[in-house]
């Protein structure tokens, strides 16, 4: 399984394994990864998922869809390399991925 | 500070509690029960992504197992609550057990609405509520099937929608004029009964489910005076609040558990959370919301309160609905005396309804419109006046509907 990072704003970091398929923000939650709320469970509809994601990685990611883009608008501490991790959908290609968790989120 | 906290119901707003209280320092015992078999999941996927198929099971579930042990939460499954001792403090479950408790937490829930006209129980006659309630659903889920939905909310659209995808031939009746009269204005109804009948579901308004008819399984299902044949139905007419054990303890209850801005019943031992509860919405009106919001910022406000910490509960309500590639984005309570200003051409597929009240933004409905939902949402908060012409104003965007 893909393994993915998350770094909290005080520098800790977790690797977590995530089923492909399964979102980057799923495999937050199951593995209890701090600052990932995911109130509406992956549906888009609340950015309580938002991370950011290491510059190298970014161009890796599929694109934003508009309903992500207009969420993420709204998100707090937003940068260029800000994703909703709901709406990031795990694949092969995304092993070693790094996203850091924003502080505004804890 | 109390030393054990029992949480009756093991759903959103108990997984939610339970998480508060440990993250706010409370070190004693918590005890979690609920009737399913199942930890704590995700209803909203139900009549989604979870009937479409297109969703493990696994994926439902709210947290892992781990989340639990490392809680230290004592997660008690399959397992009810006869009564409330409210006296010696304690809980008596159906199994005998008797769980002492300095705190409690109902967090009970909903049940469906029955149909109660002829023929409603007969088999293939089906209520969506909980995951068993799906898995029975699904292989009856076939291409070509006829199904009649009774109910034209977001239970039974959302349902019509998997329907419809997965090939099904669908038929929705409704008893009101119009699609979701309940959560949606007009134009919203009426842009959702032409997406719908685009993909193909045959929309039937004014029309009461009358009654069912078969051998040995629903086969007909007669509405607005209409006989249909019906290989499955689907029932979505609502819910009620599951407040008998508060009720049959002597707590105040009228249609929910009525607690006050604090989640604290009549009981101050006793504290009640999301769907079950009847409580002072922020505008001072009592009202019981069905929603994944109010389970989540009630459950934090009770967990507060149960450790003296309490904090008065405002935040504004928000829902979202999932039909085709629609995403349906609500914050706020509308009422009907509100003026309605349209922002955005609904035949573009993107628009929103902002409810005016008082000249301040009292709630936003939201298609495919995440901006105006998103903003929206703090103007509500913050009771921003804007006028009605700004609000339509294409040429303001929203970022600057506010200034």
């Amino acid at each position: 399984m893909p393994k993915v990072t998350f770094i909290q704003s005080d520098g800790s970091a977790q690797t977590v394994e995530i089923a492909l398929g399964w979102s980057v923000m799923e495999g937050a939650v199951r593995n209890l990864v701090p600052g990932i709320d995911a109130d509406c469970g992956g549906a888009c509809a609340c950015a309580t998922c938002h991370v950011h994601v290491d510059p190298a990685w970014v161009a890796a990611l599929p694109a934003k869809s508009d309903m992500e883009e207009a969420m993420l608008d709204f998100a707090q501490e937003l940068k260029p390399t800000s994703r909703l991790s709901c709406q990031l959908r795990v694949t092969p290609e995304m092993d070693g991925l790094v996203v850091r968790v924003p502080d505004s989120q804890h | 500070m109390p030393e054990q906290i029992v949480i009756v119901g093991a759903g959103q707003a108990g997984v939610q509690a339970v998480q508060t209280l440990r993250a706010e320092g409370f070190a004693g015992a918590i005890a979690m029960i609920g009737d399913e078999a199942y930890p704590p999941y995700q209803r909203p996927p139900l009549s989604k992504a979870y009937l479409l198929g297109s969703f493990a099971r696994e994926r439902l579930f709210l947290k892992p197992d781990a989340f639990y042990q490392e809680a230290g939460c004592d997660l008690i499954l399959n397992a009810s609550v006869s009564a409330i001792d409210r006296t010696a403090k304690t809980l008596a479950l159906r199994d005998g057990r008797v769980l002492p408790y300095d705190k409690l937490l109902l967090a009970t829930g909903t049940r469906v609405r029955k149909l109660s006209c002829p023929g409603a129980d007969l088999p293939g006659v089906q209520y969506l509520r909980d995951i068993a309630d799906v898995d029975a659903l699904q292989p009856l889920f076939r291409s070509g099937a006829r199904m009649a939905v009774v109910g034209g909310g977001y239970i039974g659209l959302e349902v019509a929608a998997v329907g419809a995808k997965r090939g099904l031939d669908v038929a929705v009746f409704e008893t009101a004029d119009r699609l979701m009269a309940r959560a949606v204005s007009p134009v919203v109804s009426d842009f959702y009964a032409a997406e719908h009948a685009k993909a193909g579901v045959k929309l039937n308004l004014n029309s009461v489910a009358e009654e069912f008819e078969g051998k040995g399984k629903v086969e007909t299902i007669m509405a607005g005076g209409k006989k249909s044949m019906a290989d499955i139905v689907v029932v979505g007419i609502g819910v009620v609040p599951n407040d008998m054990l508060a009720r049959e303890s002597g707590l105040p209850c009228q249609d929910g558990i009525i607690v006050d801005r604090n989640a604290m019943t009549a009981d101050p031992a006793i504290f009640a959370a999301g769907d079950c509860t009847r409580h002072h919405g922020r505008e001072g009106v009592e009202i019981r919301l069905e929603c994944v919001q109010n389970a989540i910022d009630q459950a934090k406000h009770a967990a507060l309160a149960m450790l003296g910490r309490p904090k008065t509960y405002s935040e504004v309500p928000w829902f979202w609905s999932d039909q085709y590639d629609l995403k349906l984005q609500i914050a706020g309570l509308a009422r009907q005396s509100d003026q309605t200003v349209l922002r955005g051409d609904p035949a573009s597929r993107k628009f929103a309804v902002f409810h005016l009240r008082d000249d301040v933004v009292a709630a936003v409905e939201a298609v495919n419109a995440a901006p105006e939902y998103m903003i929206g949402k703090k103007l509500i908060a913050d009771r921003v006046a804007v006028t009605a012409e700004r609000l339509a104003d294409m040429s303001v965007p929203m970022k600057q509907m506010a200034a």
